[in-house]
């Protein structure tokens, strides 16, 4: 357990190490970052001296790691557009981008799982073809586009919801702003949530009902059958149990997808989260914005399929118990 | 071991039917298990004609549409914002409105759809040469070659498709910065979406490509004496297409779809080169104050060929999944 | 009484073209205590009479006709839920393949408990000790220890005894046993028989038993039905069927079967069965391009010298040479072949034959030792030409002919590949004309290089394999396991192809089986493996008259007798 936990762990280190150097480039060699840090009345003297300052004339080395070391601290240096540390500025920000985040995914989970276990197990049922219908015109509709389509109907004509931002958060602790303890913020979240859980949850479905009939023909389900197994127990503690094991890491892939998606999802709901704050670092070249939600964003990523393997060691007794 | 008894049934069966004498490829095709259940699935027969229609429109756009959209001297600001015809104060001459600027929205979404289209099937095309290139020399090479090409696939695997091509947009952005966007912005968001894209040919092709290896038929050729390029090109390539052929017609609905959102963010198709995501972006600013139609209707459009395009994808993978036959 | 009775059997598997009848009219009768074999070859339809009993019938399978009673009463117009109540409790069923079986991830006990708690009102704690005495009566050793792993921590012998324990959980009074040791080696199917003849006798369970291979039937069945196409064609004790079989399906059948006691010239011509391939056209080889001898050099003594060839897999990789593991295939293996003989290797799975095949095909790279095929040191062959030549010399037929041949090459270009590759012909033309006459004298007929691998049988297949191997004219044949795959009656056509083209072209051959019998048949020496090395190596005959190893001996021991198989047969048929 141990040794398979620490190699994951050296991995996942190396994947980071992989995503800093391409932040590190990005930072250094797209764009000259003393012209963007400097008006254009500064004088090559004092870019001079901020370049030095900076450390940009040491080698590319020394300047990676002390990147890299800044990095792990979450040092970012100052944002070109707004002129302020960009720690502030995701620190203002994550909570929304988590918030929303949390409730796609538990959106996506709790429907998509038992929608997914049903189709499978029902594959010629009238209910199977129509959730597999529902989840085409799911993943056939930009997610861009349901945000359109429900601001339309619901705040638009109906005026049930409101159609951008979080409505009042309260905020907890020192950093942290929640939307969860006040009712405008709750009626802000359905639309985003929906809009961004939606794709996922299709895809989820799709997933977990492929893998189910996948398992439902093998052998052990038969053999399983021809042992006079009541439905129960071959559904659920053979086939679903097998289902689980490459249902659990995609789905932990596409829940690190939530949070790369919820960039769309904040720009048509106006949500202040960071994706809305990295979309617009991508129109004005914010490199400092653009590298930190790079190796955020990575992080998470790198986090969630950390957690996934270990379920996976759990789940799987192959990976657990070796051969005698 | 080959006796698998319950299949025994189904290759008697097999076996009866082949005794007929070889027909032509046509004939060969006409009476495939692939043509029957084409055939048989009714949405799929209509889901290919719908395809082809768009498909069609949006080629044909230039002498199709009612309009040209890009023709500036036909286009009047006083048509701006008129509503379909079934509405009040609609004007005839355009079926589904103008838009902002007096252009009739229905020859937009057809010119729209074709940038679409020519984005999604170059992207598809880069991403797939690159991708089935990759993954057949790390399925038949191996060793570390194999783990160089899967890592860097592993490590991009972990962005969604959206983010790497957000990316390397901005960098674009960056690098290009002096230039007008009209002019890259083409190139590079089919370079930002095959380079999205290409790990799902690469991994499906390099496992099949391992499982291909493998097979005997690859070391009878080897122990012909045939060089690994010739073994990959004419023996492992053709037996892995029917995976590739399935992953490139779900990609295509993927590609339209997010070079449609990569527009409406306001980072793909410039408004002077309209794909239908720019539409829809010009579209949502006129969503408050009543002008439904213009975000909408290119909205539909899209959705109905993604929908369309996925439909014979889905059809295509169960059609050659021999283990759902 | 009988437990088991079917009478009129008729089973259908419509589909688009037409109606398949799987099963025609069979009637049988299981007694308690007894064993009754169903015996035939691919679609014969065995298989479908086991899955008719169970209720497990593949869609879209249907009982269309006939009556299945157990003890007397019928169960084929059961509802799906009585029909589930019968499995297990009153029937139960053993698959092929105990790898696939047993679901991974659950441990063995469990899967045991759960079975009998569904069957018996028995409380966890009771379930759990009869399922470790199940596990100790199917002869598992430390039950109490092993009952707690997991499928993946059993070998493949033990898994199929778990499997039986699952089956014989709730004291059924029928056990249906589908190919129960065919993936198994010939050392463990004996002690797996063994089990179930034993278990059938101490609980008086009727069981029936569905096998391809006539030394099961003859092992262990009281009673043998022969299945062809459907229907049935002989019944009756298996001492008197296969003794003095009437029908001619049986006789023919029995003839194609390869005995470890006899060696015969060639086996009968069996044509009962289908495509036994006779060439349209006699090639004079003295004139034609497959006969003429190419400038291969002369050798003087053994065309192929091994001498101390080992080969080992990195079975874990790792950066530090002192923590990777290996598995040593093939340990330190020295032997000769000379010119114009076959040469067999014998062994069971993993034991390292196939290993030494691909090492001489250069498909593998020796870790250590020499491959000396002439005068040509084969491990140290660097230029082109020369490894060209060499590839030109030898040849190789696979063991799957479902995996050998490309599925989307016409057959003629598969067969001309080599040639236009080697530039052995000097116009298309002449490609075009020897592709033809190949596959004429492989038995296949011109006309079937315009048609795709999949229109053909597996026999037929095999063919074309061999055509495809001739066509660089080699001198040397490597067979790996050649018929392995193949029902009995088509390898009985195909050994004889193999033996006539050594006979015509003069090739030297290596023969590569787990089967004693066939290796019999085929070889002039032969060399046992076991575990990677060679144990023995002798004349056929001598091997089989008196084994030296004690490894040789044993592997004849767990032979399946064929002794109840008629003698006289082999000289009528």
């Amino acid at each position: 357990m141990i040794g398979f936990a620490a190699r994951r762990l050296l991995q996942a280190l190396i994947v980071m190490l992989v995503v800093a150097l391409l932040a590190f480039t990005m930072f250094r060699f797209v764009g000259d970052p003393i012209n963007q840090m400097v008006g254009i009345e500064t004088s090559i003297e004092e870019r001079e001296a901020l370049r030095e300052r900076l450390g940009l004339n040491d080698p590319v080395p020394i300047q990676f790691l002390r990147f890299a070391a800044k990095a792990a601290r979450f040092d970012f240096g100052t944002s070109y557009q707004f002129r302020q540390p960009v720690s502030e500025l995701f620190a203002k920000r994550i909570p929304a981008t988590l918030e929303l985040s949390f409730v796609s995914a538990l959106f996506a989970l709790l429907i998509g799982v038992p929608m997914g276990i049903y189709a499978g197990l029902n594959r010629h049922s009238p209910l199977s073809k129509l959730f597999l219908s529902v989840s085409l015109v799911g993943i056939s509709l930009p997610t861009f586009f349901i945000g359109i389509l429900l601001i339309f109907l619901f705040s638009v004509t109906l005026q049930w919801l409101p159609s951008f931002g979080r409505g009042e958060t309260v905020q907890i602790g020192s950093w942290w702003t929640t939307g969860f303890l006040t009712v405008s913020g709750l009626k802000a979240l359905i639309l985003p949530s929906i809009t961004l859980g939606l794709y996922q949850m299709t895809l989820i479905m799709r997933l977990i009902r492929a893998e189910m009939l996948e398992v439902i023909r093998t052998d052990y389900i038969k053999f399983a059958r021809a042992r006079g197994l009541p439905n129960r127990l071959v559904h659920f503690r053979h086939a679903l149990k097998n289902t689980l094991v490459p249902v659990v890491t995609i789905t932990g892939l596409q829940l690190g997808s939530i949070i790369a998606f919820a960039t769309i999802t904040e720009t048509v709901f106006q949500w202040p989260g960071m994706g809305l704050m990295f979309l617009q670092a991508v129109q004005n070249v914010d490199i400092p914005i653009m590298s930190a939600y790079l190796i955020l964003t990575a992080f998470l990523f790198v986090a969630i399929n950390f957690i996934v393997d270990i379920l996976y060691f759990f789940i799987d007794p192959r990976l657990r118990v070796g051969r005698p | 071991m080959p006796y698998v008894s319950n299949e025994e049934a189904k290759s008697a069966v097999q076996d009866r039917t082949d005794a007929q004498p070889a027909p032509g490829r046509l004939a060969r095709l006409a009476d495939s298990d692939i043509f029957h259940s084409f055939l048989r699935s009714k949405i799929t027969v209509v889901a290919a004609f719908v395809t082809l229609v768009l498909f069609a429109l949006a080629l044909l756009a230039p002498w199709v549409a009612p309009h040209n959209p890009f023709d500036l001297a036909s286009i009047s600001i006083l048509d701006a914002r008129v509503p379909p015809v079934w509405m009040e104060y609609a004007d005839p001459r355009f079926l589904l409105g103008t838009d902002d600027q007096g252009r009739d929205l229905l020859s937009g979404i057809f010119y729209g759809m074709r940038i679409s289209l020519i984005v999604g099937f170059c992207s598809v095309f880069a991403a797939a040469a690159i991708g089935i290139t990759l993954g057949l020399i790390a399925g038949y090479v191996g060793g570390r070659t194999d783990a160089l090409i899967m890592r860097i696939a592993d490590v991009q695997l972990t962005f969604p498709a959206i983010l790497i091509a957000l990316l390397i947009d901005g960098i674009a952005n960056g690098i290009f910065g002096g230039l007008d966007r009209k002019v890259y912005a083409f190139y590079i968001l089919i370079a930002s979406l095959a380079l999205s894209f290409w790990v799902q040919y690469a991994r499906t092709v390099r496992g099949s490509t391992m499982v291909e290896k493998n097979k005997e038929y690859v070391q009878a050729a080897r122990v012909i004496g045939i060089p690994s390029v010739i073994i990959m090109a004419r023996h492992i390539l053709p037996n892995v297409m029917g995976p590739v052929l399935v992953i490139a017609t779900i990609n295509l609905a993927l590609a339209i779809v997010t070079e449609a959102t990569l527009s409406f963010l306001g980072v793909g198709m410039p408004p002077t080169q309209p794909s239908l995501g720019t539409l829809i972006a010009v579209g949502n600013d006129f969503l408050y104050s009543g002008e439904w139609w213009i975000a909408i209707f290119p909205g539909l459009a899209l959705a109905l060929l993604v929908l369309n395009v996925n439909l014979l994808g889905d059809w295509l993978r169960d059609a050659l999944n021999p283990k759902l036959r | 009484m009988s437990v088991l009775e079917i009478k009129d059997l008729t089973v259908e598997f419509p589909s688009r073209r037409s109606v398949f009848v799987a099963v025609d009219d069979v009637t049988l009768n299981v007694e308690a205590g007894k064993i009754l074999g169903v015996v035939g070859e691919s679609g014969a339809g065995k298989s479908t009479v086991g899955n008719a009993v169970i209720g497990l019938l593949q869609e879209p399978g249907q009982i269309s006709h006939g009556e299945v009673f157990l003890h007397g009463k019928r169960i084929d117009n059961l509802k799906d839920r009585e029909k589930r109540r019968l499995r297990g409790r009153r029937i139960g069923m053993i698959f092929q393949d105990p790898l696939t079986s047993l679901d991974p991830l659950q441990t063995v006990e469990s899967q045991l408990v759960e079975t009998i708690r569904t069957h018996l009102p028995l409380s966890r704690k009771e379930a759990r000790e009869r399922a470790v005495d199940l596990i100790a009566s199917v002869g598992i050793p430390d039950p109490r220890e092993r009952i707690k792993q997991y499928p993946h921590q059993f070998s493949g012998g033990m898994r199929q005894r778990v499997v039986i324990a699952l089956a014989l959980c709730a004291e059924p009074e029928l056990v249906i046993a589908d190919e129960p040791t065919t993936a198994l080696d010939v050392s463990i199917q004996a002690q797996i028989l063994e089990l179930m003849k034993r278990l059938c006798e101490e609980r008086g369970v009727a069981m029936l038993v569905i096998t391809h291979d006539m030394g099961v039937i003859a092992e262990i069945t009281d009673h043998v039905a022969v299945m062809y196409r459907g229907r049935l064609v002989e019944y009756g004790e298996t001492g008197q069927v296969l003794g003095a079989p009437g029908h001619p399906y049986t006789k023919s059948l029995i003839s194609a079967v390869p005995r470890p006691d006899i060696k015969v010239e060639r086996f009968p011509a069996v044509n009962y069965i289908e495509e036994a391939g006779t060439p349209q056209n006699q090639l004079d080889i003295a004139t034609h391009w497959l006969g003429k001898t190419q400038n291969y050099e002369n050798v003087v003594g053994p065309l192929v010298r091994i001498d101390d060839l080992s080969m080992r897999f990195e079975t874990r990789g790792s950066i530090f040479p002192s923590r990777r593991k290996y598995f040593q295939a093939v340990k330190n293996v020295s032997f000769n072949i000379e010119e114009g003989e076959t040469f067999g290797l014998v062994g069971e799975s993993g034991s390292g034959k196939s290993t030494i095949a691909r090492l001489i095909t250069g498909l593998y790279q020796p870790s250590g030792g020499s491959i000396l095929f002439g005068s040509t040191e084969l491990t140290s062959l660097r230029n082109r030409a020369d490894v060209l030549s060499m590839r030109r010399q030898m040849q190789m037929i696979f063991q799957d002919p479902y995996s050998s041949l490309n599925a989307r090459m016409r057959v003629s270009d598969i067969v001309a590949e080599p040639i236009r590759f080697h530039r052995l012909a000097s116009d298309n033309r002449q490609v075009r004309q020897i592709v033809d006459d190949l596959l004429d004298h492989v038995g296949l007929g011109a006309a079937a290089g315009r048609k795709f691998p999949h229109e053909f049988s597996g026999g037929q297949r095999q063919r074309i394999s061999i055509a495809r191997a001739l066509a660089t004219r080699p001198r040397f044949l490597i067979c790996d396991e050649p018929t392995s795959a193949l029902d009995v009656s088509i390898q009985a056509q195909i050994l004889n192809l193999l033996k006539d083209l050594q006979e015509e072209l003069g090739l030297t051959m290596l023969f590569i089986s787990h089967d004693l019998a066939v290796i019999r048949q085929m070889c002039n020496r032969v060399g046992v493996m076991r575990h990677g090395e060679l144990c023995e190596v002798a004349e056929c005959d001598t091997l089989f008259e008196a084994p030296q190893h004690d490894y040789t001996r044993e592997l004849l021991r767990l032979m399946p007798s064929m002794d109840l198989l008629s003698r006289a047969n082999l000289e009528t048929a």
